[in-house]
């Protein structure tokens, strides 16, 4: 009787003086919450995507809570995200547009000429070391997927030596466009219909002998733009999507087929795209 | 003042606990993806680890020694490590933010970890009194941080490489974390 009783005894102590200790650090240390943050957090997406800049939903909420951050701070929320915390916090949201990431380039394997063969670590910052990438245009998409590992929502893939991004998955936070070493991600307008596949801002002669399918500012969609939404400025044509009308004329006109239409844009959108410019010629 | 000496240069090197005695291995592979988040594993293992075998000393010494319960060491070390931890992380929380901030998401992962538990029972193994305790139980941390650091750093060459499928991601670290143990049973001698 006395053997067990012992132990039993010493034990319910010890839990006993643990649990009491417990209880009483936890009504002694307890730490001011900051409720505002908290609510806030709770609208957050709660991805901890960082691309608002801070290291996750919680961090973004003390800044926001703190006045640090604006409310439409979250790019992944959008509108209504941010609506909700300006009704939080008691201000006005200001109107905030739905963004999503775009790949600036169609320079496919078998369009854009290589300057090497490059054979080394599969990561686009370290080929980017090796004199700007493999691709001889100085602006093409060097397809190792450093975007793609970046992206927190899988949107990403690497199709035939370009990144794609499936604007279905997309959500906007920009964290690809930081991850990009050739700055050829860009955000555009989630409903934007139409974008120009190419960046490069060499001239038309030296896009040629790089790429077929390099924008070789010929300015035919600037000309026959009926809204007056395309320019084409160092070498590049660029959508105003304040006036873009969303008509087809820039797709139909452009003779190296790179300006887009998200019609033609499913999974794969780069295939479709090929076999457009196969029809035609 | 020698004794104490071969006590840490074991506990780091010789019976490191990652590579020799495979304790902690869990935190290990977990926590080793980064050099920074490794370096805050192992400052707070450290912490937890010199404490809890200052704390498991004494539980052992004043409270199971004079009853006989010597046999309920393990369950009286996982009661009390448990509580430690906890009590730490409050307090941490509450009155020193900046180390709170460093080691918070730490330590709820060392509330139960093997490594904590397996210093205070080979304190206790090794009959060692509380000052032996106490740097017995700070060189073993100090060995298992300065194991994670090495693993991650081998980790940021891994990151990169291209291996075969089958073994991507996991085996490959553990071939890797092998490799380490092999280079580190070089302190203590082949023994056949």
């Amino acid at each position: 009787m006395n053997s067990i009783m012992i132990p039993v005894a010493v034990f319910l102590g010890l839990g006993v003086l643990t649990g009491v200790l417990l209880a009483v650090a936890a009504r002694a240390f307890t730490v001011p919450k900051n409720e505002t943050a908290e609510k806030i957090t709770e609208c957050l997406p709660g991805a901890n995507c960082g691309g608002c800049g801070y290291s996750g939903c919680a961090a973004l909420a003390d800044a926001i809570a703190g006045g640090e951050a604006r409310v439409s701070a979250c790019t992944v929320g959008g509108p209504e995200v941010a609506a909700k915390i300006a009704a939080i916090m008691g201000v006005e949201a200001q109107p905030a547009v739905r963004m999503r990431a775009q790949v600036m380039c169609s320079g496919t394997q078998e369009y854009a000429r290589k300057k090497y063969v490059y054979d080394g670590i599969p990561d686009c910052t370290a080929a980017v070391r090796l004199g700007g990438g493999d691709k001889l245009c100085m602006n093409g998409c060097i397809g190792l997927g450093s975007c793609a590992k970046a992206c927190p929502f899988g949107a990403i893939s690497v199709v035939e030596g370009v990144a794609v991004v499936d604007y279905r998955k997309c959500r906007g936070c920009g964290v690809c466009v930081k991850a990009c070493p050739k700055h050829i991600i860009r955000l555009i307008p989630y409903d934007a219909k139409h974008w120009v596949g190419c960046v490069s801002v060499d001239d038309g002669k030296n896009t040629r002998r790089v790429c077929d399918v390099g924008c070789i500012s010929c300015r035919l969609c600037q000309k026959n733009c009926p809204s007056g939404a395309i320019a084409v400025d160092n070498f590049v044509a660029k959508i105003d999507y304040s006036k873009c009308s969303g008509c087809d004329t820039c797709v139909e006109k452009c003779p190296r087929h790179i300006i887009w239409s998200s019609e033609l844009q499913g999974q794969h959108g780069l295939v479709i795209r090929r076999e457009k410019a196969e029809k035609k010629s | 003042m020698n004794h104490i000496f071969m006590i840490m240069f074991a506990a780091i090197l010789t019976q490191n606990f990652i590579f020799s005695r495979f304790y902690g291995c869990c935190p290990f592979l977990g926590v080793s993806d980064k050099p920074s988040t490794a370096l805050g594993m192992g400052m707070a293992v450290t912490f937890v680890m010199t404490i809890s075998s200052a704390a498991t000393w004494a539980v052992y010494r004043f409270l199971l020694e004079p009853y006989g319960l010597e046999y309920l060491k393990t369950i009286a070390f996982i009661l009390v490590i448990a509580t430690l931890v906890q009590f730490i992380e409050m307090f941490l929380r509450r009155f020193v933010h900046a180390l709170y901030s460093a080691l918070g998401i730490y330590l709820p992962l060392i509330t139960t970890n093997c490594a904590v538990l397996g210093a205070a029972l080979v304190n206790i193994e090794e009959g060692y009194d509380f000052i032996e305790s106490v740097v017995f139980g700070f060189s073993a941390a100090l060995g298992f941080t300065l194991a994670i650091c090495i693993f991650a750093g081998v980790r940021e060459r891994i990151r990169f490489a291209e291996p075969p499928k089958s073994f991507r991601g996991f085996p490959l670290l553990l071939i890797a974390a092998g490799l380490a143990a092999m280079a580190f049973s070089g302190f203590s001698g082949m023994k056949f």
